[in-house]
């Protein structure tokens, strides 16, 4: 019996009823209350599911330690961490773009720029790619707040609309990357419950690939 | 780093405390006896190796090397796996031997690690090598020979990935002729980044059939061992030669491991690409007990030997034992092994002393553990004996026998 239950680690926040319209949509019967309860852990009534409410930077640790079987994060959280899961489904939901941002006409005039992010990995990654050396300062968020009260030149963060920037009087300088989420899976878990796993991936697939659109 | 505190070991250490020692000791000896009744011959090499050579071809990430220098400045690493070694030693010292050799061994390996927990930088491994024989045969012995070891322990609902990055390399050139992108295709998989090679495919500016046939590849790893082969026999039309042979090879190896019945535990999956880059054939991973590591893995490695001078072909694998430890169920048997074999105290003083050590050695010799103790090393009597469901006095005041 426990072999053929599957558990889904499920991300609260921005991208949680993004993902519930998705589950949903895909059939699975979650209950009205999902969205608004306090349970971190929820069983489905009729089939052999299990969800966890997990921090979305946490939802791939789940993941790739077999906690759970299958997760749903952003791209952005799967580059940072580096977890070793299978990413099998672009959800093309939750889209968003990381990019660098700061005050308008101040790119990095002194040789150590300063860089505030959530994201360290990236940061570092994207500014060693373009050949630069900088020093990364790490928030956990309301990242915008660093460059306007001169904690840093500039930021690395993901922008959804841009309107958080704009009424902090911040522009965007560059496009790092497109993020959407994705549907990860433990590796084991894929090899141990297949047929069962590749049923949900099927099914998702089905219905992202109606709504997915083409990288810009 | 701050000072350690005195209780502390480096990142990634452990200790095996009795209980877990006892545990891991079984295992190796029940790998010990089963490698050799398939004729598997152990032997050791040293911890330390030099960095250029060992380091070098061991295919570790330099990053995950422990690595300094030995007195004479030489850089040197910690072993990060044996299959190196091992191929150092028969392209050396076992030069003369008639091929194929079988080798077996049980070792710790290093690799340094920066993450958390459950990530050991020192862990245990037990494995074989087949070297010299480059017949799917070897393949199938290999992986029979670790289905059989994972039995053998009692780890339940086993399952075997089995791939062929050859196969892999080869599809790949095909499709994209040059190696730097092959290099690239096989690294997303390598990450498991289904949606990264999609897109990396997307960006390569093939002809629409190409990338269709890339993208079905991945696709492929949802397909069942039948599905997979059928999959695979439809790449080979109008391939290069190299995919023919690894699509006769597959083929084989599946029929061989039919006659041994293991292909009920076997899943077929092309898209396995282990991290090890001096794999060439086949490769595998095994999975059990509910574990969300791979508790073994293995492949065959046909390039390495020839870094060492002597080219031939070789295969193998190596069972985690840290990772079977937790994927081996709590039994009976581990509980017993928690509490330790029943032991008997026989506590004594100076007039006794010979005729205690008579008896205790009369006990051992008849396979019983005996714990001789004089009474004045003994701290708090009570505290002492609670450890023993038996204890035998041999003293002046008292000459008595309590408990059983």
């Amino acid at each position: 019996m426990k072999d053929s239950l599957i558990t889904v680690a499920m991300p609260k926040g921005r991208i949680f009823g993004d993902a519930c319209r998705l589950l949903r949509k895909a059939g699975f019967a979650l209950p009205e209350t999902f969205e608004t309860t306090r349970k971190l852990i929820f069983d489905l009534e009729d089939e052999p599911f299990r969800f966890i409410l997990a921090k979305p930077v946490d939802v791939p640790t789940y993941v790739e330690y077999g906690a759970v079987d299958i997760g749903i994060a952003g791209k952005d959280v799967l580059l940072e961490s580096g977890r070793d899961v299978y990413e099998v489904v672009d959800l093309g939901i939750s889209k968003c773009h990381m990019a660098v941002a700061g005050l308008p006409g101040h790119r990095g005039v002194h040789p150590f720029l300063k860089i505030a992010t959530k994201y360290p990995h990236i940061a570092s990654d994207y500014y060693r790619k373009r050949g630069e050396q900088v020093e990364l300062i790490a928030l956990n968020g309301s990242i915008e707040l660093a460059p306007i009260v001169g904690l840093a030149d500039a930021i690395v963060d993901i922008v959804s609309t841009g309107r958080t920037l704009k009424d902090n009087g911040l522009v965007e300088y560059d496009r790092l990357m497109d993020i959407s989420s994705r549907l990860i899976v433990n590796p084991v878990s894929y090899r141990m419950k297949k047929q069962a796993i590749d049923r949900i991936i099927e099914k998702i697939i089905g219905i992202t690939e109606g709504t997915k659109i083409g990288m810009d | 780093m701050t000072q350690p505190y005195m209780f502390e070991k480096p990142l990634g250490l452990r200790d095996l405390l009795p209980p877990a020692q006892r545990a891991t000791a079984q295992l190796e000896d029940l790998f010990h006896n089963e490698l050799n009744r398939w004729g598997y011959d152990f032997l050791r090499t040293p911890a330390l190796e030099f960095a250029e050579t060992i380091g070098r071809a061991s295919a570790i990430e330099d990053g995950q090397l422990f690595k300094f220098f030995d007195a004479e400045g030489h850089p040197v690493v910690l072993r990060p796996d044996m299959t190196t070694p091992i191929a150092r030693i028969a392209a050396s010292s076992l030069r003369g031997q008639p091929l194929p050799l079988r080798l077996a061994y049980t070792a710790n390996l290093y690799r340094s690690q920066k993450r958390e927990g459950g990530h050991p930088s020192e862990f245990e491994q037990t494995g074989a090598e087949l070297i010299g024989d480059g017949t799917p045969y070897a393949d199938v012995e290999v992986i029979s020979l670790m289905i059989s070891l994972l039995e053998k322990t009692g780890l339940e609902s086993i399952r075997v990935a089995v791939g062929h990055v050859g196969f892999v390399n080869a599809f790949f050139y095909d499709m994209v002729k040059d190696k730097e992108t092959v290099r690239r295709l096989r690294h997303l998989l390598y990450n498991k980044n289904d949606v990264g090679f999609r897109e990396y495919v997307a960006s390569l500016n093939l002809s629409e059939a190409a990338a269709g046939k890339l993208n079905r590849f991945v696709d492929s790893r949802r397909l069942d061992n039948a599905a997979t082969l059928d999959y695979l026999k439809t790449l080979t039309s109008g391939a290069a030669m190299p995919v023919h042979s690894y699509y006769q090879n597959i083929l084989e190896l599946l029929d061989l491991l039919k006659i041994d019945r293991l292909d009920g535990k076997i899943d077929l999956d092309i898209t396995l690409v282990p991290h090890l880059s001096y794999y060439t054939g086949f490769v595998f991973q095994g999975f059990g007990g509910g574990l969300g590591f791979p508790v073994a893995s293995g492949g065959r490695y046909d390039d390495l030997l020839a870094q060492f001078n002597r080219p031939c072909p070789a295969t193998g694998f190596g069972i985690r034992l840290d990772r079977l430890m937790s994927a081996v169920k709590t039994d009976d048997r581990k509980a017993g092994l928690r509490k330790g074999p029943r032991k008997l105290a026989v506590i004594y003083d100076h007039e006794h002393a010979e005729e205690a050590l008579r008896f205790a050695n009369q006990v051992r010799d008849a396979g019983k553990t005996v714990v001789l103790q004089h009474s004045g090393g003994i701290d708090d009597p009570d505290a002492f004996a609670g450890q023993f469901t038996t204890i035998r006095r041999f003293l002046t005041q008292e000459r008595t026998e309590t408990g059983e």
